[in-house]
């Protein structure tokens, strides 16, 4: 051995740890998982494509998956329309509120899913705080079914990962040099021109990053979905669970899983992919 | 319409103050600004120079005092409806658009019709010698270059006046005299009305019809570089502009300093102080030689270093009450070959180029050390 070779497996030394656990808690499982996913019954008799031609043949399998990435880029989609203005009043404030704002944005973070979740059954519940508002203040005559609906799930899920996309919009604000807009002020741009033609593109990085984040985060989101959602609505995770769990058909449930990872980042290098195309000049965040 | 038509606002300043908090930033600023004219504002950092700059491009709105342009009164009116052309310290180009569509934005905010916008930032470009690189990404352009497309950028929304902002400070030196020499003749091919902020004086005396000189929020003096250069208002401003050396006495006669480095020289005119006043004169390096020991007024001095400049040679001396004086002297017409720790004596060439002031209560050392 070279000791240039000694030299570099020294500096690898460090790393071993979580080399270790990420091969026991990662590879090792998801390589059970296409093993699993490769036999033809739940009695582990034969090696076969089975499951797969199954789930590719199967409309209601298919919709399952396409409603929840569609979940994901909704919610996504959702989150970046509500954190540009943050990020717009977080980035023109004072010192304290920039703290606030970012304490504000923090503390989702800081409780648990599960809780959070609750709240929102509480607030959209059928005696909850939205229709016991709405219903004393004489806007609705009868209580609206809010909970167990697809928009509230939207509702909640971007609620949930607002801080996902605000922070990493929040930072490519930050990045962007103030001289440019007042450049564009001073050649006589609207403020709403400066935003499509110059801070839009210019943050467009982080925009995607925090899209990415929260797309992944809501399609993948079983808690949320299966309470929010509450079994009236059939989405990847929960479909997995039950097939797993509730009907013991671990080959299907291994092969959804496996479609579904890669489903998921597949869209995830694609967007990627495509943004940096149409990205031009501006740093990656 | 051809380019002579175009023609800068004039602009006034009038009692324009400005304080961020309790801080005053600008006091009692007086200026009048001729259509066409190249005006620049200079100081060092923390002088108010950048707040005015901001004033009147609407950035910001002085806490007192009137802005007019062509007479009529702006502060209301805000930075995107001003017809200002800003160059900016770090260019400031739009990283995500090509060379055209930066040159191009003014008019499309504008909303002029394509074809017109096509031509304009063709003759922009070519005027700007940038047209062979219209579709490249500024990322792409050297320093020189980029601040050509700026400039194409700030001129091509035709504005009466043209705001630029330490444009060359990013630049290397060897670049930044043939770039101000450019940049000077198209502002002028323009004849629109422009100011250049700048801590450097050298790029004041070569950009600059008139300068205003900034100091502590206020003007110090506004006068054409040469006379900044030779009859300077203060003692700050006969060390910011140039090279000079101080030299230390009292009055002795209405027209005579005793030095103390020696000898008492004679002013040939009045130093219009009481008999007895400290003052610190101002002597130009290429306005003070070796000489004989002999002649009246001689300085003597212990010779420090002689430092070879081209052209010229500068050579240090010390004098006798501690006063560091450099002397320029043409390098052909160099006679003493003077060595370091030799004795030397100084004579000043020509004496009613010679600045006096009073001599500040807290020493003149600060502002030495300003000029080094």
């Amino acid at each position: 051995m070279s000791p240039a070779d000694t030299t570099a497996s020294r500096q690898l030394l460090p790393a071993l740890p979580l080399a270790a656990l990420f091969f026991a808690a990662f590879v090792l499982p998801l390589t059970a998982l296409v093993l699993v996913s490769l036999f033809r019954d739940p009695q582990f008799s034969d090696l076969s494509l089975v499951q797969y031609v199954r789930f590719l043949s199967d409309p209601f399998s298919l919709k399952v998956l396409s409603d929840t990435l569609w979940l994901g880029a909704e919610v996504a989609l959702a989150t970046l329309v509500l954190a540009y203005p943050l990020a717009l009043v977080y980035v023109a404030s004072g010192q304290f509120m920039r703290t606030l704002i970012t304490f504000l944005i923090m503390l989702p973070l800081l409780t648990s899913t599960v809780v959070r979740t609750f709240a929102w059954i509480v607030i959209l519940g059928r005696d909850g705080i939205v229709n016991s508002a709405m219903l004393s203040l004489g806007f609705w005559q009868a209580p609206a079914r809010l909970l167990y609906t697809w928009e509230g799930m939207v509702l909640a899920l971007t609620q949930i990962q607002l801080p996902l996309m605000a922070l990493p919009v929040i930072n490519s604000l930050l990045r962007l040099d103030g001289n440019l807009t007042r450049a564009a002020e001073g050649l006589g741009a609207s403020r709403a021109r400066i935003f499509i033609t110059i801070v839009l593109p210019l943050t467009l990085p982080g925009a995607i990053a925090g899209w990415l984040l929260v797309f992944a985060a809501a399609a993948t989101a079983f808690i949320t979905q299966t309470l929010v959602g509450g079994g009236r609505i059939i989405l990847m995770p929960s479909y997995i669970y039950q097939q797993a769990v509730g009907v013991q058909d671990w080959p299907f449930a291994a092969a959804l899983s496996l479609i579904f990872t890669l489903a998921v980042t597949g869209i995830v290098f694609a967007v990627g992919a495509l943004s940096r195309r149409f990205v031009r000049g501006v740093d990656a965040a | 319409m051809t380019l002579s038509d175009v023609r800068g606002h004039s602009l006034d300043l009038k009692g324009i103050g400005h304080a961020f908090g309790t801080t005053v930033a600008l006091d009692e600023i007086e200026l009048a600004v001729a259509a066409g004219e190249l005006i620049a504002l200079l100081g060092p950092s923390g002088c108010g120079k950048t707040t005015m700059l901001q004033i009147i491009a609407g950035f910001l709105r002085p806490s007192k005092g009137e802005v007019r342009f062509d007479g009529a009164r702006v502060e209301h009116i805000p930075a995107n409806r001003r017809r200002i052309g800003m160059v900016f310290q770090n260019y400031a180009l739009f990283p995500h658009l090509s060379v055209f569509e930066n040159v191009a934005y003014g008019l499309r905010a504008r909303k002029r019709p394509n074809a017109e916008v096509a031509a304009k930032v063709e003759q922009m470009l070519g005027l700007a010698q940038m047209a062979q690189f219209a579709r490249r990404l500024p990322g792409e352009l050297s320093g020189g270059q980029q601040q050509r497309v700026a400039l194409a950028r700030a001129l091509a929304i035709d504005p009466g006046l043209v705001l630029l902002d330490e444009p060359f400070s990013a630049l290397d030196k060897n670049l930044r005299l043939d770039m101000q020499i450019e940049i000077k003749s198209l502002l002028k091919t323009f004849g629109v009305t422009s100011i250049i902020v700048t801590h450097d004086q050298e790029e004041a005396l070569s950009m600059a019809d008139r300068i205003v000189v900034l100091n502590k929020g206020r003007i110090e003096q506004i006068d054409s570089p040469d006379a900044l250069y030779d009859r300077p208002a203060s003692l700050f401003i006969s060390s910011f502009i140039g090279h000079t050396n101080l030299l230390r006495g009292a009055v002795t006669e209405t027209d005579r300093v005793l030095l103390d480095a020696g000898p008492e020289i004679n002013l040939g005119r009045s130093a219009q102080r009481r008999r007895g006043t400290a003052v610190t004169i101002s002597v130009r390096p290429e306005n003070i030689a070796f000489g004989a020991a002999d002649r009246p007024g001689a300085i003597p001095v212990t010779i420090r270093a002689t430092v070879p400049l081209g052209a010229v040679s500068v050579t240090e001396v010390l004098t006798t009450s501690g006063e560091a004086v450099k002397i320029s002297q043409a390098r052909a017409a160099t006679t003493t070959k003077a060595r370091a720790g030799e004795t030397a004596w100084l004579a000043i060439t020509d004496t009613s180029r010679i600045s006096i002031f009073s001599t500040p209560a807290d020493g003149v050392q600060d502002h030495q050390q300003r000029s080094v």
